[in-house]
């Protein structure tokens, strides 16, 4: 009797790491369907947003679909952002470095794959993760706790780290040959590019890990300000959070100028929304917030237009700035462009 | 063979405009779902980069691009659902 062909949901974000561990995985015959999850955090959409391209004309690309295709795997991309803005409001286990709550995203992840695997009659997952290569999530004790958050134990195969961790279920079954899989551990990528040139994988995603907000630098900055600030979060200003420089002013009004003309089209369509202000000729335009939903006042107003004023163009550093509230409410007022100091002590 | 995208019937339009990548895709992802094989869907969206993802999309997935046409800025593309 033939035995059952074996297939497995790999997670993958298009980066090197689990490009690889699906190919060491389809070598041994088995099935792959590739699963992409869109978080809501994806840097490609908010360049896309924008209308930014690639210096030779290009769009930016999905690298979990670009290299799919490429490569040839099956791929799912399944859009999990509304569950997932609770994962990244109220995580169980905490942030890791910058705002990547890496266990219960990872768990998140794990269980939704468990789905998919179900769904689709697979048998087990695949991940690329790597033992000990990022701090937070990778060691073997948070691994645990993961599987056993998302109801996966034994079941998640990691294909690149596989000589170090537990035997898995396909391993233990024979539906995969241990031996057949890697033994990496740490930062280093030499093993990894090793591979690459063996499985002809010429082109990757540089660095790994590409496409979500939730691991860069500056947006944890500007997260952590406003959980600080306002104590809350809402989903609107978590998308505000990619675009803009952003301000507090003394009053705690939060101000975002735009930093180029796609910003302020996308500015431009938020302008029900938020109270608008905007140069009387060509620069950058600004959103306001008060931290409790109401008006701002004079001060502020006047405020904005100073950075308003900071980051326009004229010879003299002033200009009249139009505003416009969401019940209709517009004025102009005189900007003047702000001392760099001042400007530095708001900015956030 | 190439295919007249004007005469094209579909079975199903999907309407994913104002959305950016990778939204468009997983819509068409969802929409094709319910689409039974041979079935044509119709993807209406202004995402430009998604001339670039639904044939990579195809390609991935297995199911047949059958071209897309710009209507004033909003692209409509038409898939062949050839996959289960």
């Amino acid at each position: 009797m033939m035995e059952k062909k074996r297939k497995a949901v790999a997670l993958y974000s298009g980066g090197l790491d689990s490009t690889l561990a699906i190919k060491l995985i389809q070598n041994q015959g088995i099935d792959v369907l590739a699963v992409h999850f869109y978080t809501g955090f994806c840097i490609t959409e908010t360049k896309r947003r924008r209308g930014e391209k690639k210096p030779d004309g290009s769009h930016y690309m999905n690298p979990a679909l670009k290299y799919a295709a490429k490569y040839g795997f099956p791929i799912e991309i399944v859009d999990i952002s509304d569950e997932y803005f609770d994962i990244i409001t109220n995580p169980k286990y905490g942030y890791g470095k910058n705002v990547n709550p890496c266990i219960d995203c990872r768990a998140f992840m794990y269980k939704k794959a468990k789905e998919i695997m179900d769904e689709v009659g697979a048998d087990f997952i695949i991940s690329g993760e790597v033992l000990n290569q990022r701090p937070m999530s990778q060691h073997l004790q948070a691994m645990k706790i993961i599987e056993r958050e998302a109801g996966v134990e034994g079941l998640v195969v990691k294909p690149l780290s596989a000589k170090l961790l537990p035997p898995t279920i396909p391993e233990l079954k024979g539906w995969i040959d241990r031996e057949k899989l890697e033994g990496i551990k740490g930062r280093s990528r030499k093993r990894q590019l090793q591979l690459a040139k063996e499985f002809g994988i010429d082109e990757f995603e540089q660095p790994a890990g590409g496409c979500c907000y939730l691991t860069d630098e500056n947006f944890a900055r500007k997260y952590k300000e406003v959980i600080s600030v306002e104590n809350r979060i809402s989903r609107d200003d978590l998308y505000l959070l990619t675009i803009g420089r952003h301000f507090r002013l003394p009053s705690g009004t939060k101000v975002i100028i735009t930093r180029n003309e796609g910003e302020g089209n996308f500015v431009r369509g938020l302008k029900n929304r938020y109270w608008f202000f905007e140069p009387v000729g060509k620069g950058a335009v600004a959103i306001a917030k008060t931290i409790d939903g109401t008006e701002p006042s004079e001060e502020d107003i006047k405020q904005i237009a100073d950075l308003i004023a900071r980051y326009s163009k004229t010879e003299d550093g002033k200009i009249n700035v139009k505003y416009h509230s969401p019940e209709g409410k517009e004025g102009i007022v005189l900007g003047e462009r702000l001392e760099e100091a001042i400007l530095e002590s708001w900015r956030i | 063979m190439s295919v007249n995208l004007d005469e094209i019937k579909p079975d199903i339009v999907h309407d994913a405009t104002g959305t950016y990548c990778p939204v468009p895709i997983t819509e068409l992802a969802k929409v094709m779902k319910t689409a039974k094989t041979g079935q044509i869907v119709e993807l209406l969206a202004d995402d430009e980069g998604a001339i670039q993802d639904v044939p990579a999309w195809c390609e991935a997935t297995g199911n047949e691009f059958l071209g897309y046409k710009d209507e004033d800025g909003v692209l409509v593309f038409y898939v062949r659902k050839t996959q289960e």
